[in-house]
Protein backbone atom coordinates (compact mmCIF):
# COMPACT_ATOMS: atom_id res chain seq x y z
CA UNK A 1 0.00 0.00 0.00
CA UNK A 2 3.50 2.54 0.21
CA UNK A 3 4.96 3.36 -2.52
CA UNK A 4 7.74 5.86 -2.11
CA UNK A 5 7.73 6.89 -5.59
CA UNK A 6 4.25 8.21 -5.25
CA UNK A 7 4.32 10.62 -2.35
CA UNK A 8 0.62 10.87 -1.49
CA UNK A 9 0.98 6.99 -0.31
CA UNK A 10 3.24 8.11 2.85
CA UNK A 11 0.22 9.15 5.57
CA UNK A 12 -2.33 6.75 3.22
CA UNK A 13 -1.80 3.48 3.74
CA UNK A 14 -2.48 1.22 7.01
CA UNK A 15 0.88 0.36 8.94
CA UNK A 16 -0.86 -2.45 10.54
CA UNK A 17 -1.38 -5.66 9.20
CA UNK A 18 -4.63 -6.26 6.98
CA UNK A 19 -6.73 -8.84 8.45
CA UNK A 20 -8.03 -11.93 6.08
CA UNK A 21 -11.76 -11.48 6.11
CA UNK A 22 -13.00 -14.88 4.89
CA UNK A 23 -15.63 -14.67 2.55
CA UNK A 24 -19.11 -14.71 3.85
CA UNK A 25 -22.32 -13.53 2.36
CA UNK A 26 -21.67 -9.66 2.42
CA UNK A 27 -18.36 -10.50 0.82
CA UNK A 28 -20.17 -12.80 -1.77
CA UNK A 29 -22.76 -10.27 -2.54
CA UNK A 30 -23.08 -6.86 -4.99
CA UNK A 31 -25.26 -4.23 -5.53
CA UNK A 32 -27.06 -4.86 -9.22
CA UNK A 33 -27.50 -1.92 -11.15
CA UNK A 34 -30.08 -1.51 -13.74
CA UNK A 35 -30.47 0.58 -16.73
CA UNK A 36 -31.94 3.15 -14.36
CA UNK A 37 -28.32 3.87 -12.97
CA UNK A 38 -27.34 4.78 -16.89
CA UNK A 39 -28.57 7.38 -18.57
CA UNK A 40 -28.96 6.78 -22.45
CA UNK A 41 -25.46 8.30 -24.10
CA UNK A 42 -23.96 8.44 -20.60
CA UNK A 43 -21.36 6.15 -22.64
CA UNK A 44 -20.53 9.15 -25.05
CA UNK A 45 -18.46 12.29 -23.49
CA UNK A 46 -18.61 13.96 -26.40
CA UNK A 47 -22.39 14.01 -26.37
CA UNK A 48 -22.57 17.55 -25.75
CA UNK A 49 -21.43 18.54 -29.05
CA UNK A 50 -17.85 18.24 -30.95
CA UNK A 51 -15.55 17.29 -28.35
CA UNK A 52 -11.55 18.63 -28.91
CA UNK A 53 -8.93 16.03 -29.51
CA UNK A 54 -8.46 12.73 -31.34
CA UNK A 55 -12.09 11.03 -30.81
CA UNK A 56 -11.49 7.52 -30.13
CA UNK A 57 -13.53 3.87 -28.83
CA UNK A 58 -12.68 2.54 -25.68
CA UNK A 59 -14.09 -0.79 -25.51
CA UNK A 60 -13.74 -4.32 -24.27
CA UNK A 61 -14.74 -6.95 -22.42
CA UNK A 62 -15.01 -7.57 -18.35
CA UNK A 63 -14.43 -10.86 -17.66
CA UNK A 64 -13.42 -12.87 -14.12
CA UNK A 65 -10.37 -14.50 -14.27
CA UNK A 66 -11.33 -18.26 -15.68
CA UNK A 67 -12.52 -16.10 -18.62
CA UNK A 68 -16.15 -16.25 -17.52
CA UNK A 69 -18.04 -12.80 -18.62
CA UNK A 70 -19.44 -10.42 -16.26
CA UNK A 71 -22.72 -9.18 -17.71
CA UNK A 72 -25.09 -6.27 -16.61
CA UNK A 73 -22.32 -4.50 -14.43
CA UNK A 74 -21.15 -1.03 -14.18
CA UNK A 75 -18.56 0.83 -15.74
CA UNK A 76 -17.99 4.01 -14.96
CA UNK A 77 -14.86 6.03 -15.93
CA UNK A 78 -13.57 9.63 -15.99
CA UNK A 79 -10.79 11.24 -17.73
CA UNK A 80 -8.68 14.36 -18.55
CA UNK A 81 -9.69 16.35 -21.86
CA UNK A 82 -7.56 16.33 -24.74
CA UNK A 83 -5.16 19.28 -23.55
CA UNK A 84 -4.57 17.04 -20.18
CA UNK A 85 -7.04 19.07 -17.96
CA UNK A 86 -9.97 17.79 -15.91
CA UNK A 87 -12.96 19.15 -15.21
CA UNK A 88 -12.38 19.96 -11.67
CA UNK A 89 -12.03 22.56 -9.01
CA UNK A 90 -8.50 21.75 -7.70
CA UNK A 91 -6.93 21.18 -11.47
CA UNK A 92 -5.23 24.39 -12.44
CA UNK A 93 -3.28 23.23 -15.27
CA UNK A 94 -3.10 26.00 -17.50
CA UNK A 95 -4.63 23.94 -20.29
CA UNK A 96 -8.47 25.17 -21.33
CA UNK A 97 -11.69 23.13 -20.34
CA UNK A 98 -13.53 22.38 -23.52
CA UNK A 99 -17.53 22.77 -22.92
CA UNK A 100 -18.02 19.76 -25.23
CA UNK A 101 -16.55 17.10 -23.01
CA UNK A 102 -18.07 16.03 -19.65
CA UNK A 103 -14.92 14.32 -18.85
CA UNK A 104 -17.39 11.35 -17.09
CA UNK A 105 -19.14 8.90 -18.16
CA UNK A 106 -20.69 5.27 -17.38
CA UNK A 107 -22.60 2.02 -18.96
CA UNK A 108 -23.84 -1.12 -18.19
CA UNK A 109 -22.00 -3.98 -19.67
CA UNK A 110 -24.39 -6.45 -22.03
CA UNK A 111 -24.85 -10.14 -21.76
CA UNK A 112 -21.24 -10.96 -22.72
CA UNK A 113 -19.47 -8.49 -20.56
CA UNK A 114 -19.07 -6.18 -23.58
CA UNK A 115 -18.40 -2.35 -22.56
CA UNK A 116 -18.09 0.55 -25.24
CA UNK A 117 -17.60 3.74 -24.60
CA UNK A 118 -17.07 7.06 -27.20
CA UNK A 119 -14.40 9.42 -26.08
CA UNK A 120 -11.65 11.21 -26.27
CA UNK A 121 -7.67 10.35 -26.55
CA UNK A 122 -6.84 12.41 -22.99
CA UNK A 123 -3.56 14.26 -22.78
CA UNK A 124 -0.70 13.43 -20.82
CA UNK A 125 -0.44 16.57 -17.80
CA UNK A 126 2.31 17.56 -15.12
CA UNK A 127 1.94 17.30 -11.28
CA UNK A 128 3.94 17.38 -8.29
CA UNK A 129 5.36 14.63 -7.17
CA UNK A 130 8.78 14.82 -7.89
CA UNK A 131 10.86 17.16 -10.99
CA UNK A 132 8.99 16.95 -14.20
CA UNK A 133 6.55 14.69 -13.26
CA UNK A 134 3.80 13.95 -15.89
CA UNK A 135 0.91 11.48 -16.05
CA UNK A 136 1.04 9.17 -19.11
CA UNK A 137 -2.42 9.34 -20.63
CA UNK A 138 -5.20 7.52 -18.86
CA UNK A 139 -8.54 6.44 -18.31
CA UNK A 140 -9.87 6.48 -14.55
CA UNK A 141 -12.19 2.94 -14.47
CA UNK A 142 -14.17 1.65 -11.78
CA UNK A 143 -16.23 -1.49 -11.61
CA UNK A 144 -18.45 -3.53 -9.33
CA UNK A 145 -18.23 -7.23 -10.50
CA UNK A 146 -20.64 -9.87 -8.67
CA UNK A 147 -19.06 -10.00 -5.63
CA UNK A 148 -17.59 -7.15 -2.71
CA UNK A 149 -14.45 -8.77 -3.59
CA UNK A 150 -14.29 -8.26 -6.59
CA UNK A 151 -14.72 -4.17 -6.92
CA UNK A 152 -12.00 -2.90 -9.02
CA UNK A 153 -10.95 0.83 -9.21
CA UNK A 154 -8.01 1.49 -12.14
CA UNK A 155 -6.63 3.36 -15.09
CA UNK A 156 -6.53 2.35 -18.37
CA UNK A 157 -3.01 3.51 -20.51
CA UNK A 158 -2.46 3.75 -24.13
CA UNK A 159 0.24 1.52 -25.90
CA UNK A 160 3.78 2.29 -26.07
CA UNK A 161 3.34 5.77 -24.05
CA UNK A 162 6.67 7.38 -23.39
CA UNK A 163 6.03 8.06 -19.79
CA UNK A 164 5.64 5.24 -18.07
CA UNK A 165 9.06 4.88 -17.00
CA UNK A 166 9.06 8.11 -14.46
CA UNK A 167 4.93 7.34 -13.60
CA UNK A 168 4.93 5.79 -9.98
CA UNK A 169 1.70 4.91 -10.26
CA UNK A 170 2.26 2.68 -13.37
CA UNK A 171 5.79 1.92 -11.65
CA UNK A 172 4.08 0.80 -8.20
CA UNK A 173 2.66 -2.12 -10.36
CA UNK A 174 5.44 -2.93 -12.54
CA UNK A 175 7.91 -3.11 -9.74
CA UNK A 176 6.57 -5.83 -8.33
CA UNK A 177 4.78 -7.27 -11.75
CA UNK A 178 5.64 -5.79 -15.34
CA UNK A 179 3.05 -8.23 -16.63
CA UNK A 180 0.61 -7.17 -14.55
CA UNK A 181 1.37 -3.41 -15.63
CA UNK A 182 0.96 -4.68 -18.99
CA UNK A 183 -2.72 -5.48 -18.58
CA UNK A 184 -3.21 -2.05 -17.92
CA UNK A 185 -2.10 -1.03 -21.30
CA UNK A 186 -5.21 -0.84 -24.12
CA UNK A 187 -4.34 -2.66 -27.56
CA UNK A 188 -4.38 -0.41 -30.70
CA UNK A 189 -7.83 -1.71 -32.52
CA UNK A 190 -7.86 -0.79 -36.18
CA UNK A 191 -10.98 -3.31 -36.89
CA UNK A 192 -13.05 -1.57 -34.86
CA UNK A 193 -12.52 1.95 -35.94
CA UNK A 194 -15.24 3.87 -37.34
CA UNK A 195 -14.21 5.10 -41.04
CA UNK A 196 -14.18 8.97 -41.31
CA UNK A 197 -14.63 8.87 -37.38
CA UNK A 198 -13.21 7.30 -34.49
CA UNK A 199 -9.67 5.28 -33.76
CA UNK A 200 -10.47 2.58 -31.77
CA UNK A 201 -8.60 0.97 -28.70
CA UNK A 202 -9.76 -2.44 -26.87
CA UNK A 203 -9.21 -3.18 -22.94
CA UNK A 204 -10.30 -6.21 -21.73
CA UNK A 205 -10.75 -6.29 -18.04
CA UNK A 206 -9.90 -9.07 -15.63
CA UNK A 207 -11.86 -9.43 -11.80
CA UNK A 208 -10.73 -11.46 -9.52
CA UNK A 209 -12.44 -14.91 -9.37
CA UNK A 210 -14.68 -15.61 -6.66
CA UNK A 211 -12.91 -17.47 -3.91
CA UNK A 212 -13.66 -18.28 -1.23
CA UNK A 213 -10.58 -17.23 0.73
CA UNK A 214 -8.59 -13.83 0.91
CA UNK A 215 -5.55 -13.84 -1.67
CA UNK A 216 -2.59 -12.43 -1.07
CA UNK A 217 -1.98 -8.69 -0.57
CA UNK A 218 -0.13 -7.40 -3.89
CA UNK A 219 1.63 -5.16 -1.22
CA UNK A 220 1.56 -6.24 1.99
CA UNK B 1 -4.87 -12.64 -15.02
CA UNK B 2 -6.46 -9.80 -13.20
CA UNK B 3 -6.11 -6.67 -13.97
CA UNK B 4 -4.30 -4.33 -11.11
CA UNK B 5 -5.77 -2.06 -9.19
CA UNK B 6 -4.60 2.06 -9.50
CA UNK B 7 -5.70 4.71 -7.29
CA UNK B 8 -8.94 6.91 -7.98
CA UNK B 9 -6.42 10.03 -7.88
CA UNK B 10 -7.79 13.36 -7.04
CA UNK B 11 -10.63 13.57 -9.67
CA UNK B 12 -12.70 10.93 -8.43
CA UNK B 13 -15.43 13.66 -7.99
CA UNK B 14 -15.92 13.66 -11.65
CA UNK B 15 -16.96 10.07 -12.28
CA UNK B 16 -17.48 8.56 -8.96
CA UNK B 17 -20.24 10.28 -6.77
CA UNK B 18 -24.11 9.88 -7.34
CA UNK B 19 -26.44 12.34 -6.70
CA UNK B 20 -28.56 9.47 -4.27
CA UNK B 21 -25.28 8.21 -3.73
CA UNK B 22 -25.69 8.71 -0.30
CA UNK B 23 -29.21 7.74 0.26
CA UNK B 24 -29.42 3.74 0.11
CA UNK B 25 -33.06 4.19 1.37
CA UNK B 26 -34.18 7.69 0.80
CA UNK B 27 -36.38 10.21 2.97
CA UNK B 28 -39.28 9.33 5.26
CA UNK B 29 -38.29 5.18 4.84
CA UNK B 30 -38.88 4.28 8.33
CA UNK B 31 -35.98 3.12 10.33
CA UNK B 32 -33.91 5.48 8.61
CA UNK B 33 -30.66 6.27 10.42
CA UNK B 34 -27.60 8.57 9.16
CA UNK B 35 -23.90 7.25 9.30
CA UNK B 36 -21.19 9.43 9.09
CA UNK B 37 -17.76 10.54 10.39
CA UNK B 38 -14.57 11.55 9.33
CA UNK B 39 -11.75 10.15 7.38
CA UNK B 40 -7.95 10.60 8.23
CA UNK B 41 -4.53 10.52 7.33
CA UNK B 42 -1.83 9.20 9.06
CA UNK B 43 -1.03 12.92 10.63
CA UNK B 44 -4.20 13.12 11.73
CA UNK B 45 -5.28 15.58 9.01
CA UNK B 46 -8.66 14.77 7.39
CA UNK B 47 -8.99 13.47 3.89
CA UNK B 48 -11.25 15.71 1.50
CA UNK B 49 -10.69 13.41 -1.15
CA UNK B 50 -12.23 10.11 0.23
CA UNK B 51 -14.94 8.04 -1.03
CA UNK B 52 -16.70 5.96 1.33
CA UNK B 53 -18.89 3.37 -0.49
CA UNK B 54 -21.25 0.75 2.00
CA UNK B 55 -22.75 -2.79 1.49
CA UNK B 56 -24.98 -4.13 3.69
CA UNK B 57 -28.04 -6.67 3.87
CA UNK B 58 -31.59 -5.04 5.24
CA UNK B 59 -32.86 -4.76 8.06
CA UNK B 60 -34.03 -8.34 8.22
CA UNK B 61 -30.46 -9.38 7.27
CA UNK B 62 -31.16 -10.20 3.74
CA UNK B 63 -29.56 -9.94 0.34
CA UNK B 64 -31.12 -9.86 -2.47
CA UNK B 65 -33.86 -8.15 -1.96
CA UNK B 66 -35.38 -4.62 -3.80
CA UNK B 67 -33.03 -3.14 -0.74
CA UNK B 68 -30.36 -1.40 -2.53
CA UNK B 69 -27.72 -2.07 0.15
CA UNK B 70 -25.15 0.52 -0.95
CA UNK B 71 -24.03 3.51 -0.38
CA UNK B 72 -21.38 6.37 -2.08
CA UNK B 73 -20.36 9.21 -0.10
CA UNK B 74 -17.53 11.72 -1.02
CA UNK B 75 -15.49 13.53 1.45
CA UNK B 76 -16.19 17.00 1.77
CA UNK B 77 -13.13 19.82 2.46
CA UNK B 78 -13.88 18.85 6.30
CA UNK B 79 -12.82 15.15 5.74
CA UNK B 80 -16.86 14.35 6.66
CA UNK B 81 -18.90 11.58 4.68
CA UNK B 82 -22.39 10.73 5.69
CA UNK B 83 -25.19 8.09 4.32
CA UNK B 84 -28.45 7.45 4.71
CA UNK B 85 -29.78 3.84 5.47
CA UNK B 86 -31.04 1.40 7.61
CA UNK B 87 -29.72 -0.78 10.20
CA UNK B 88 -28.71 -3.83 9.03
CA UNK B 89 -30.34 -7.01 10.37
CA UNK B 90 -28.52 -10.17 11.56
CA UNK B 91 -27.51 -12.31 8.99
CA UNK B 92 -28.69 -15.47 10.67
CA UNK B 93 -25.11 -17.20 10.47
CA UNK B 94 -23.70 -15.93 14.07
CA UNK B 95 -22.12 -12.64 12.73
CA UNK B 96 -23.12 -9.40 14.34
CA UNK B 97 -24.65 -6.91 11.63
CA UNK B 98 -22.55 -5.15 10.27
CA UNK B 99 -21.67 -3.30 7.02
CA UNK B 100 -18.91 -3.91 4.67
CA UNK B 101 -16.77 -0.39 3.77
CA UNK B 102 -14.36 0.43 0.75
CA UNK B 103 -12.38 3.31 1.30
CA UNK B 104 -10.82 5.26 -1.76
CA UNK B 105 -8.73 8.34 -2.09
CA UNK B 106 -6.02 9.81 -4.12
CA UNK B 107 -2.46 8.06 -2.60
CA UNK B 108 -4.57 4.64 -1.73
CA UNK B 109 -3.00 2.75 -4.38
CA UNK B 110 -5.67 -0.05 -3.00
CA UNK B 111 -8.91 0.26 -1.65
CA UNK B 112 -8.85 -0.02 2.23
CA UNK B 113 -11.32 -2.37 3.34
CA UNK B 114 -13.23 -1.84 6.57
CA UNK B 115 -16.53 -3.15 8.31
CA UNK B 116 -19.04 -0.96 10.79
CA UNK B 117 -20.65 -3.16 13.51
CA UNK B 118 -23.21 -1.45 15.72
CA UNK B 119 -22.30 -3.11 19.00
CA UNK B 120 -19.35 -5.24 20.56
CA UNK B 121 -20.02 -9.13 20.19
CA UNK B 122 -18.01 -11.57 21.64
CA UNK B 123 -19.47 -14.77 19.16
CA UNK B 124 -19.08 -12.41 15.66
CA UNK B 125 -16.46 -14.61 13.79
CA UNK B 126 -14.65 -11.97 12.39
CA UNK B 127 -14.61 -9.83 15.58
CA UNK B 128 -12.87 -12.52 17.13
CA UNK B 129 -9.44 -12.43 14.67
CA UNK B 130 -9.48 -8.70 15.38
CA UNK B 131 -7.04 -8.21 18.65
CA UNK B 132 -9.40 -6.67 21.43
CA UNK B 133 -7.29 -3.73 21.62
CA UNK B 134 -8.54 -2.41 18.19
CA UNK B 135 -12.24 -3.86 18.14
CA UNK B 136 -12.70 -0.55 19.14
CA UNK B 137 -12.23 1.22 15.81
CA UNK B 138 -15.04 -1.10 14.06
CA UNK B 139 -17.59 -0.33 15.80
CA UNK B 140 -19.50 2.79 15.09
CA UNK B 141 -20.65 5.18 18.02
CA UNK B 142 -24.73 6.13 18.78
CA UNK B 143 -24.68 10.51 18.53
CA UNK B 144 -27.41 12.51 18.65
CA UNK B 145 -26.97 12.90 14.90
CA UNK B 146 -26.74 9.46 14.04
CA UNK B 147 -23.90 6.71 14.00
CA UNK B 148 -20.45 8.20 13.80
CA UNK B 149 -17.78 6.03 12.08
CA UNK B 150 -14.65 7.65 11.72
CA UNK B 151 -11.80 6.23 9.52
CA UNK B 152 -8.63 7.08 11.03
CA UNK B 153 -6.15 5.27 7.56
CA UNK B 154 -2.83 5.01 9.60
CA UNK B 155 -1.29 6.18 13.11
CA UNK B 156 -2.64 6.50 16.15
CA UNK B 157 -6.01 4.25 16.55
CA UNK B 158 -5.53 3.16 13.30
CA UNK B 159 -8.89 1.44 11.62
CA UNK B 160 -8.98 -2.11 11.59
CA UNK B 161 -8.50 -2.97 7.71
CA UNK B 162 -9.06 -6.35 6.08
CA UNK B 163 -7.93 -8.08 3.02
CA UNK B 164 -10.34 -10.29 0.96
Amino acid sequence: MDYAGYKSTALRHPQQQLIPLAHRLTETTAPVFGHERVHAGENDLTHNGEAIGQRIIVHGHVKEDDGRPVPDTLVEIWQANAGGRYRHRVDNWPSPLDPNFTGGGRTITDETGYFRFITIRPGAYPWGNHPNAWRPAHIHFSLFGRAFTQRLVTQMYFPDDPLFFQDPMYNSVADRDPKAAERMISAFDYDSTEEQWALAFRWDIVLRGETATPTEAPHA
Amino acid sequence: MTTPSQTVGPYLSIGLPWPDGPEVVPEGTPGRIRLYGKVFDGEGAVIPDALIETWQADADGKFGTDFRGFGRAPTNDDGEWEIFTVLPGALGDGQAPHIDVNVFARGMLNRCITRIYFADSDSDPVLATVPAERRATLIATATEEGYRFDVHVQGEGETVFFRV
